[in-house]
């Protein structure tokens, strides 16, 4: 060290003694100790990060899939069916009977509230409309009680789950104060309660006003295809190109030209290969617009690179020996390579695509440029052709959409989506490690 | 006929040649497979090759070029007065485009029946309204060349498909009957396959090819076209970025500078964050950690790599801005008034910051652990503690990794879209507070692209041109990155 040379020779040695440590030695082991506080430090935050990342998607995602319902056990009569039939208001009659429902079932549990229609319309919505359709299709369960599962308004919804408040919400058409009254009542009463909500995993995108309505399954389905789309074209062409480039390949200009493609191609910003799908493939080919097919294909270019790299190590892992043993036995090189090195090298290839798989279906910015966005999602396909070409969204796109959205309701349902997205991308990770635990070979 | 039936058909005229292939050739070969030149499913693979090669590649190249030729074509009966002012050849065409694949629904769904689709309509109005009831999206009343255009366009899809189709049929039967006929014994039926097989595995190859061919075609021919529509001297060197959203006004400033700064300084926040944290994380893995704190943290860090942007992006917009904003904000922990919104260069940096620092530990660490350890070790036999030796032998040695590990992590942070759209905001600004919200090249491709704008205007191509930006960028900083890396690594190997 340069520290010693420094120290003149004239000056005499302090004695120093192994026990004691002199100012010098403790300044530096302080400075090794306060080093190693760094690295331990930079790691705590790296992890901390991910804690916070965790908690806030768990915290602010799990109300996305509650939703508050009131449960009432309603019975209508023959008579009351004929009768509201007849009238020119129809819903409003069943409103009437159903309002009444709920007083009696109010006044039971021992707890007196007055409430106009109003207040109900505001906290359910238009209950007669959803009753009456009910028994028109079911005549056979007229005069039997039967139990009603009405899901709330978004405000009362947010009102349980402490999004509303009564301090931070304004009176207005959508809810009032006083309503809330009747919410707390209904809440203590046991009728109004929280429950698991289907419809966010089944339904599909609403419109901009109706947070409480939105689901994620059509995009859930739109990802599908797509991963459909991407499976079937990357893993064939990936590992045909990679057995190419590793197995044939002559050293010469036009190897070199595909090495350099690919490596350059990784690191190409996702954005830009939506750009490319834009021009080429919309553009240019006119395949339908926000297609899973076209979203399909422009993923399949993305993760390319990434199977091709991945696939590549696993057949260079693959001893010589193997093909030796192949070729001395008088198989062409083709023979070889198809039947003993690739299916020695499956396990690392599927490995390699299935994590090639997961980065795909958690990519956003290139769907956005091919109209892949979310409110596209409105519906499930027809059929299996129509799911490839028929215009849909993607998980993430849909995030995006609702995260783009004014209204704070959708906030929750963003959160929610990404729980459901991580947990198609956790699942996917554990296959993938569980395949290499289990087949990976050591030579 | 829909394409799916002509893909099966196909590959059912491949299957039978695949059985006829290996069976004559067996029975020409008296049914004893050592006659044969090759094993007997070689013969029955060359028949199906010989089938399906030249078929699917017919109908590939045939639905590559039938759009094109029938757009000239259509577009000659189009004359110049249906052109309107301040429109152009090209949106007109796509009207038609749209117009034809509207007639094409509305008869499939049975709204329209074939005669009035094929007809030349008396009154434009009436077919408007039919198309509109049958939920096809049609702007306003279509104009004579229009619909006639666009069932023109309709007639010579549906011929251009039926041909395609018979020459498609034709072409594997032929294959069938050329490739049965070479089904002899003495035929080097496994060296005609392979061959056929190494021409596919070359062609997946350059598939890597093609996909940069057809980025940089489709940049080019756009950037080209946009700086036909707007002066290039503005688009370099105008400090304003503010496009008129009236459509063709003229009025747009679309200056990349503003975006240029706001990417750069939103990465290097990002940098500031993700260096330190990423190195130091990468040297106590590499040289302090035990095995087992290694094997429980690398894994866990690496987590927040395989996290999607958009989930990052979330967090920015909806955890992390109103978190800046409650410590930085009006009436905030420290009482100042720096941030006024959740959506701020600090927000977007810091969290792809956190996206990023994976990203440096691991390729850090790969190159700390390449260091040879005899380097170490002569440190250490010098009497230099672990820290000394890590300052003043192993970091400099690994510096030039580094730095590309540093370089490629700058190229993630200049190509991220997800986070910055959703947390750094949508004004362009040239400003140095960070507080501020600003806005990015990729954000602004996003925004410019995903609205309704049609692609001939400058406010849509721009976005192009921002894509060419960005695409040169980061591809230069993967150069020097990976040139970095390449000449480090022969040092030591």
């Amino acid at each position: 060290m340069t520290d010693t040379l420094s120290q003149t020779p004239d000056a005499p040695r302090k004695s120093a003694s192994l026990h004691t440590q002199d100012a010098r030695t403790k300044k530096r082991n302080a400075a090794e100790a306060r080093f190693k506080f760094y690295g331990l430090t930079a790691i705590a935050i790296g992890l901390f990060f991910l804690v916070v990342l965790a908690v806030s998607i768990v915290r602010s995602g799990l109300p996305a899939f509650t939703q508050a319902v009131v449960n009432v056990e309603f019975t209508l009569t023959k008579e009351q069916f004929d009768d509201a039939e007849s009238q020119l208001f129809k819903t409003k009659a069943y409103s009437g009977f159903f309002n009444a429902a709920l007083v009696e079932r109010l006044e039971a549990s021992g707890i007196e509230t007055e409430f106009d229609e109003k207040a109900v319309e505001r906290i359910l919505g238009k209950t007669g409309g959803t009753i009456r359709e009910y028994f028109r299709e079911n005549q056979g369960e007229l005069g039997s009680p039967v139990a009603f599962s009405l899901a709330t308004s978004s405000r009362v919804d947010g009102y349980l789950k402490g999004r509303v408040t009564r301090e931070n919400m304004e009176d207005s058409r959508f809810l009032q104060r006083a309503d809330l009254d009747l919410v707390d009542d209904l809440q203590a009463a046991g009728i109004l309660k929280q429950a698991f909500n289907w419809n966010f995993i089944t339904g599909a995108d609403s419109g901009v006003d109706n947070p409480g309505g939105a689901g994620i399954g059509a995009s859930v389905v739109g990802s599908f295809f797509m991963m459909l789309v991407v499976l079937f074209l990357s893993l064939p062409i990936g590992v045909a190109a990679s057995i190419y480039l590793e197995e044939f390949a002559p050293q010469n200009r036009f190897t070199d030209l595909i090495e350099v493609n690919i490596s350059n191609l990784a690191a190409v910003p996702s954005i830009v290969f939506g750009i490319l799908g834009l021009a080429v493939f919309i553009q240019f080919m006119h395949l339908p617009q926000s297609a899973p097919l076209v979203g399909g294909l422009v993923l399949t270019l993305m993760t390319l690179p990434t199977i091709i790299i991945s696939t590549r190590a696993s057949l260079k892992a693959v001893p010589p020996s193997i093909r030796d043993a192949a070729l001395g036995l008088g198989a062409s090189k083709m023979q070889a390579v198809f039947h003993h090195v690739l299916p020695l090298a499956m396990p690392g290839i599927l490995t390699g695509t299935i994590i090639g798989l997961a980065q795909a279906l958690g990519e956003t910015a290139p769907l956005l440029l091919i109209g892949m966005v979310g409110f596209v999602a409105r519906g499930y396909p027809d059929g299996f052709v129509a799911g490839f070409t028929e215009p849909n969204s993607a998980m993430p796109a849909q995030i995006y959409t609702w995260a783009a959205r004014a209204d704070v309701g959708f906030y929750e349902k963003a959160w929610g989506g990404i729980i459901v997205l991580l947990l198609f991308l956790l699942t996917m990770n554990i296959i993938a490690i569980i395949l290499r635990r289990r087949f990976e070979r050591r030579w | 006929m829909p394409l799916a039936w002509l893909v099966i058909i196909v590959l059912a005229i491949a299957t039978a040649g695949y059985v006829v292939g290996r069976s004559r050739a067996l029975s020409a070969a008296g049914g004893n497979a050592r006659g044969l030149h090759s094993l007997p499913v070689y013969y029955g693979a060359n028949v199906a090759l010989k089938i399906i090669v030249p078929a699917f590649g017919i109908m590939i190249l045939w639905l590559l070029a039938q759009p094109w030729v029938i757009e000239r074509s259509v577009a000659t009966i189009i004359p110049d007065s249906a052109v309107a002012e301040g429109s152009n050849r090209g949106l007109v065409m796509a009207e038609v485009r749209r117009t034809a694949s509207g007639i094409v629904n509305a008869v499939a769904s049975g709204e329209m029946s074939r005669d009035v689709a094929e007809e030349q309509p008396g009154d434009l109005e009436e077919f408007t309204q039919r198309l509109k009831d049958a939920g096809q999206v049609v702007t306003s009343t279509l104009s004579a060349p229009v619909v006639a255009a666009a069932q023109r366009y309709n007639v010579l899809s549906a011929t251009g498909a039926l041909y395609m189709a018979g020459l498609v049929v034709l072409a594997s039967l032929a294959g069938l009957v050329f490739g049965i006929s070479e089904s002899r014994p003495d035929f080097r039926a496994r060296n005609v396959v392979e061959q056929g097989v190494r021409a596919l595995l070359i062609g997946a190859a350059s598939i890597a090819i093609l996909t940069t061919l057809g980025i940089v075609l489709s940049l080019v021919f756009n950037t080209i076209e946009f700086f036909r529509l707007y002066p290039a001297s503005h688009y370099f060197f105008s400090l304003e970025w503010a496009p008129s959203f009236s459509g063709r006004g003229g009025s747009s400033e679309l200056g990349v500078l503003p975006l240029l700064w706001g990417t750069f300084y939103i990465s290097i926040v990002a940098l500031i964050v993700a260096v330190p944290i990423g190195l130091f994380a990468a040297i106590y893995l590499s040289e302090y950690a035990s095995h087992r704190t290694r094997a429980f943290a690398k894994p866990l860090l690496e987590v927040l790599a395989g996290i999607p942007t958009i989930v990052y992006g979330l967090f920015a917009l909806l955890t992390v801005g109103p978190l800046l904003v409650s410590v930085f904000g009006d009436g905030g922990l420290l009482g100042v008034d720096w941030q006024g919104g959740g959506r701020a260069v600090i927000t977007a940096g810091g969290v792809m910051g956190i996206m990023l620092i994976p990203f440096v530990s691991s390729l850090s660490d790969d190159i700390i652990n390449a260091v040879p350890q005899a380097m170490r070790d002569g440190s250490y036999g010098l009497g230099a503690t672990k820290s000394e030796t890590i300052r003043q032998v192993v970091l400099p040695a690994a510096l030039p990794g580094i730095v590309g590990a540093v370089l490629l992590a700058a190229s993630r942070a200049i190509g991220e879209t997800m986070i910055v759209v959703l947390g750094a905001g949508a004004a362009a600004r040239l400003s140095l507070n960070p507080f501020e919200a600003m806005t990015t090249v990729t954000a602004k491709i996003v925004s410019q692209l995903t609205g309704d704008s049609d692609f001939a205007s400058p406010e849509a191509l721009v976005a192009f041109a921002l894509g060419m930006t960005l695409f040169i960028l980061t591809l230069g900083l993967n150069v020097v990155a990976l040139y970095i890396v390449r000449t480090y690594r022969e040092q030591y190997d």
